[in-house]
């Protein structure tokens, strides 16, 4: 067999076991979104998303509460964590650039990513709600910010470091200030970055479910 | 005639953070309205010596000067500088153009809006207001073809009624073609500083006449 036959064959066994991978991991996607399609259908309706849920054993009803909740608790989430994490993250990659500081506070917002959300709900079920005498939208609201922030602070942080720093030099040789050389310039060729950072953190806080067990009145 | 000098570069020392004794010694005038010329072989410090006039080093902690560099009779590295106005009456022309991420429009005038004064309204004051005294251009036409060169050195000869140029480059023939003053360095020494029109012709360093007349580097 030649070397050339050999190269080709080889590669058509990598290209078949990468596509039938690939189609395992579609397969059980379609599958669970077309059962929930089939047996789901004919509740999707208006009043999915227009009335509240009525009693157990009750017919009818919707999920307006849910719908309204999880958009509430997740836009003030957003409101408080992306700001705090996209400042963090610029102190960290520009004014505190190669200081220990940094490193400490990568290191501990790594941590962070990683802890388990719970553990985040119970502790605002500590600082907040025990102290305050009752749960609140808020106290869910500023859980779930918590989470974001480290996964925010990070993306922010690498997506700077990668902006090169010819860039930032050109800004500062027109004489530039360094907060402008940041919000007009650096800001810009990180945005689509930053953006990934941001969407991914809003996905993760949408879909936890275990801070809010401890924080807002659940009913 | 000899101009006045809009620099005075007396004894500067330049160390890159490490200790890298990047400049050694450097002492020399720079003529207001006049085209100043630095010349030398790869890595002997021209970029770094460039750099230090508009305090381009002080972005990377580490770095250290020690001298002076008289602008206008003031030390550039004395405490009461304000290095944002510094760098906004001295520009600086990279190697390579970076463009910022915004449109060609907006990246024209970047320049301008930051020194955008409210209360002038006629826009030729503005832009006047605008420009540098002095412009630093740091191998300005080594990735060019010879025309558009040709053009990029009228420009630069064009440029002196306004503004004071200092320029790097590689090239001696244009070194030789545009500046009234050239430098030689070497290894972090200015081996020689003289008129253009003495350096190329009666260079008073061997060092010097062995490099324009390409025995090395
Ligand atoms: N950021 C840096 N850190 C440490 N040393 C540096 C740094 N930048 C340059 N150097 C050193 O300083 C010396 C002068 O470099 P410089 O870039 O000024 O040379 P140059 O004359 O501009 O060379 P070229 O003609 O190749 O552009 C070189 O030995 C270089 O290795
Ligand atoms: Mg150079």
């Amino acid at each position: 067999m030649t070397i050339e036959n050999r190269r080709k064959i080889e590669g058509f066994i990598a290209m078949t076991l990468s596509t039938l991978a690939a189609l395992l991991g579609l397969f059980w996607l379609i599958f669970i979104l077309g059962d929930v399609l089939i047996h789901g259908i004919k509740a999707l309706n208006f009043s999915l998303f227009t009335n509240d849920p009525v009693p157990a054993g009750v017919a009818g009803g919707g999920l307006r509460n849910a719908f309204v909740g999880q958009i509430m608790i997740t836009l003030c989430a957003t409101l408080i964590g992306v700001p705090i994490g996209v400042l963090g993250g610029t102190f960290l990659a520009e004014y505190a650039r190669g200081r220990k500081i940094a490193r400490i506070i990568s290191i501990l917002s790594d941590i962070m990513v990683s802890v388990p959300s719970i553990v985040i709900g119970t502790f605002i079920y500590a600082m907040l709600v025990k102290p305050l005498g009752h749960f609140s939208g808020w106290a869910g609201a500023i859980a779930l910010a918590i989470i974001m922030i480290p996964v925010v602070l990070r993306t922010t942080e690498n997506m700077l470091t990668l902006v090169p720093w010819t860039l930032r030099e050109a800004a500062f040789a027109l004489g530039a200030p360094y907060y402008k050389v940041i919000s007009q310039i650096v800001y810009r060729g990180a945005s689509a970055g930053i953006f990934t950072g941001i969407l991914l953190s809003i996905a993760r806080v949408a879909g936890e479910t275990a801070p809010l067990l401890f924080t807002p009145r659940l009913r | 005639m000899i101009a006045a000098t809009e620099f005075e570069v007396k004894v500067l020392n330049f160390y890159y953070s490490g200790n890298v004794h990047a400049l050694k010694n450097i002492t020399l005038p720079v003529y207001e309205h006049n085209i100043t010329a630095l010349i030398g072989p790869s890595g002997c410090g021209k970029t770094t010596l460039l750099r230090c006039f508009n305090r381009m080093h002080d972005l990377y902690p580490g770095n250290r000067y020690e001298g002076e560099i008289l602008f206008k009779k003031e030390n550039i590295f004395s405490e009461e500088i304000d290095v944002i106005d510094l760098r906004s009456r001295i520009g600086m022309v990279f190697q390579k153009p970076t463009p910022f991420p915004m449109s060609i429009f907006d990246n024209i005038a970047y320049g301008l809006r930051l020194k955008e004064n409210k209360k002038i309204s006629d826009l030729s004051e503005k832009v006047e207001r605008a420009l540098p005294e002095v412009l630093l251009f740091d191998e300005p036409t080594s990735a060019l073809d010879p025309i558009s060169t040709a053009k990029i050195e009228d420009l630069i000869v064009n440029l002196k009624k306004d503004v004071t140029i200092i320029i790097v480059t590689h090239n001696m023939q244009q070194a030789a073609r545009i500046s009234d003053w050239t430098g030689f360095m070497m290894l972090g020494d200015l081996i020689e500083f003289d008129q253009t029109d003495k350096i190329f012709t009666h260079p008073s360093q061997k060092l010097t006449e062995d490099y324009i007349t390409g025995r090395f580097g």
